[in-house]
């Protein structure tokens, strides 16, 4: 490909339109046309110019900004397909099977098809970040080879224009009238009341104002850059910490992927508006829905273990501080914040029983089990002992003869007990279940009878980081920055040449608002006498308008 | 010209490649880290200390040349109170052999754990994470989850899911010491 020469000696890059200083057309096609196209300045965008390469087809493809629509367009359906059902992290089942068999029991068929295509999965599916990989991809390259030419032939064009190229501006106006080096002078002034900045050639005029609106785009894209390479670093391990942990009450627990700290839940609260308090506010309300809730709260102090400590090490934990965590009101430390997400209230925390005869119901005494640490033995009165041989928390029947547990909460807890007493030195067995005694090995004397129980509440915290948000905040400032930079400012161009011949060439071009620079014209007009002008495009569509009613 | 078509090669060749290398790394490990957000074959294992049953310290890196057989069990796990006789007899075979099991439940009671390895007759060391951290480190989840972790500290195989006697025998042999 050759380099273009412009009949004003200007030489430009293969695929120029307009000539980069005179704005002569270059090209049959531009030259056919009435007005020419504005858009980049009828610079050579590299990417229509050059298609040799593997590289080059490549880049071609990700420059188009019509291959960028579709790019936005799929990812778009993509999305919304994503949000027909709940997404995986939603569904309260943690392995595969479970997950499979949530969709199929509750959304059928459908579900079945939504999990089995990836669907449920989809924002972290490899093809859905390929996808948005494609539109950064596709923002850099397309703003890449738009901003340089453009860049350039902002810089390079000329005060004064060639005939040719005003003339296929949408507003122009050719006439004789006697404007002087005076009636120039004072143009210029009132341009420069206007706010334009004037430069000046010879007998040519040309103003200009708002230029930087015209790199609005180009921002607006580099801060989509920025925020789509801060959720890059998501991937990155220690930048990203999203993680759920239950904490019961009482309970000292490690905190899911922090260095070493720990957490204990001193105690959780949930509070009710009560109607006396707020009759006003939320009165109606309680009547209709029982209660309303106030507020969710779990009381922690932070440990931290000792420096290089390994997972496991339970000794040394050094206090550092106290907090109360609320809705939105995290504890924060070390980058790091847990926010109160969740809670179970009143699980079975201690069962207190009495071993009793079974007959008179006298009392031989009482203990108390800690369903999260029962001891082997209790000792009660003289002579009258019970030893826990086994515990099952979350009881489910007997398979075989033996007791199942489903699960380590305490959901239905249920006991294998000795009863000793100075009857049954060698002991009497029972299985104690909630409000029900199975005597496995013949009848008893004895009995374990229930007296109250202790609840104890959990609290469901989510444990975060995020280093990245400071990247993501800079990425959507600048975007905004860019939207406001296009949306509220424009370019407008206001070209006046006197040519030899006495003729006064008037001519603008804006990149939007036309009125404005209609207006700023009229203005200019009215202190230099200058020719009368047109709206090109305004006969355009008068003309098209006239034939199209001829045509009915 | 040539000289500036060359530049130009080279340049959109620098940045689709710089491109497509930061896209390729986000979902690779993005994928990776659903699979298992830290721990993957190769890796070292993650030190550890726990006391175990019988009041011994555990400690994972006292284990240096030596293979540990690391297994993730709860006391409700049906899975796991299957596969625990055949470990048991495993561990019999290769404790000698410099193989060591090590199993550790997750946070339940004395009580349950000692009934529970009574019941079964346990004899290899098992020890209780108790403020579940080793399950954090480790990433347990479901319930059995077996590290193989080689004569070096590294992690050979990641088993979830129930084995087999011959499959803990063969696992046991892959980290026989030389």
């Amino acid at each position: 490909m050759d380099k273009i020469v412009c009949a004003c000696g200007n030489v430009n890059p293969a695929g120029t339109e307009l000539c980069e200083s005179c704005g002569r057309p270059l090209t049959e096609e531009t030259k056919e046309k009435k007005i020419v196209d504005m858009r980049y300045e009828g610079s050579a965008r590299r990417s229509q110019t050059y298609n040799k390469t593997i590289i080059d087809k490549v880049w071609n493809f990700f420059s188009s900004v019509k291959v960028g629509m579709w790019i936005i367009v799929a990812i778009l359906i993509a999305a919304a397909i994503g949000t027909i059902l709940p997404q995986v992290f939603y569904v309260p089942a943690t392995n595969e099977t479970d997950i499979a068999a949530y969709y199929q029991r509750v959304y059928g068929g459908f579900g079945t098809l939504y999990y089995k295509l990836g669907l449920s999965d989809l924002y972290s599916s490899w093809w859905f970040q390929v996808l948005v990989g494609m539109l950064g991809i596709s923002l850099v390259i397309a703003s890449l080879d738009r901003v340089i030419p453009l860049y350039k032939s902002l810089k390079k064009q000329k005060t004064k224009r060639h005939l040719s190229f005003l003339k296929r501006q949408r507003i122009f106006g050719m006439g004789k009238s006697d404007v002087t080096e005076e009636s120039l002078l004072k143009t210029e002034e009132k341009l420069k009341e206007l706010k334009y900045n004037i430069k000046r050639e010879g007998n040519a005029i040309l103003a200009e104002r708002g230029r930087f609106s015209r790199w609005g785009p180009y921002v607006n894209h580099l801060g989509l850059i920025i925020f789509l390479f801060g959720v890059m670093l998501r991937a990155l391990p220690g930048f990203y910490v999203d993680e759920t942990m239950w904490l019961r009450e009482g309970e000292t627990l490690y905190v899911p992927e922090t260095d070493g700290y720990f957490l204990e839940s001193k105690e959780f609260i949930y509070e009710t508006y009560s109607k006396e308090e707020s009759k006003e506010v939320y009165g109606d309300a309680i009547d209709r829905v029982g209660t309303i809730a106030k507020n969710y709260q779990t009381d922690v102090s932070l440990y931290k273990g000792p420096e290089d400590s390994v997972a496991g090490h339970t000794e040394d934990l050094k206090f550092e501080k106290e907090a109360s965590i609320q809705v939105n009101k995290p504890i924060k430390f070390d980058n790091f914040s847990v926010f109160q997400m969740d809670f179970r209230l009143d699980e079975l925390a201690t069962m207190t029983f009495q071993l009793q005869d079974k007959e008179t119901q006298q009392s031989f005494g009482e203990f108390t089990i800690d369903l999260a640490d029962p001891q082997p033995f209790y000792e009660l009165d003289e002579g009258y002992k019970v030893e826990v041989m086994d515990y099952y928390a979350d009881f489910t029947g007997f398979e075989e003869g033996v007791p199942q547990s489903q699960s380590p909460l305490p959901n239905n807890p249920a006991f294998l007990i000795k009863m000793y007493s100075p009857e049954f030195p060698k002991g009497e067995t029972s299985f104690v279940m909630i409000k029900e005694t199975v005597e496995p090995l013949g009848v008893n004397q004895h009995k374990i009878a229930f007296q109250s129980v202790e609840t104890r509440d959990v609290s469901g915290l989510t444990v975060r980081k995020d280093l990245t948000l400071p990247l993501l905040a800079l990425g959507g400032l600048i975007f905004m920055i860019g939207v406001a930079q296009g949306s509220y400012w424009n370019h407008r161009r206001i070209w006046i040449q006197l040519s030899e011949d006495g003729q006064t060439v008037v001519a603008a071009h804006t990149n939007k608002n036309w009125l404005s620079v209609k207006r700023d014209l009229d203005k200019v007009t009215e202190v230099a006498h200058l020719p009368k002008y047109l709206d090109q495009q305004d006969i355009d569509s008068l003309e098209e308008k006239v034939d199209k009613e001829e045509g009915v | 010209m040539a000289q500036s078509k060359k530049r130009r090669f080279y340049m959109r060749t620098a940045i689709l490649a710089v491109l497509v290398v930061a896209i390729v790394f986000t979902v690779y490990s993005n994928l990776n880290k659903e699979k298992n957000a830290v721990l993957q074959v190769g890796d070292k294992a993650p030190d550890f200390v726990l006391v175990d049953m019988d009041g011994t310290e555990r400690r994972l890196s006292d284990y240096k040349g030596q293979g540990v057989f690391l297994n993730f069990w709860g006391t409700w796990c049906k899975p796991c109170a299957k596969e625990m006789p055949a470990m048991d007899n495993q561990y019999g075979e290769y404790a000698n052999k410099g193989v060591q099991t090590l199993a550790i439940n997750i946070g339940e009671s004395d009580l349950k754990v000692n009934s529970f390895s009574n019941r079964y007759g346990l004899t290899f060391p098992i020890a209780i994470d108790r403020n579940k951290s080793v399950m954090e480190s480790y990433n347990i989840d479901p319930l059995p989850t077996t590290f193989l972790i080689n004569p070096e500290g590294k992690i050979e195989k990641i088993i979830k899911g129930e084995m087999t006697e011959e499959d803990i025998a063969n696992f046991m042999d892959q980290i026989k010491p030389s």
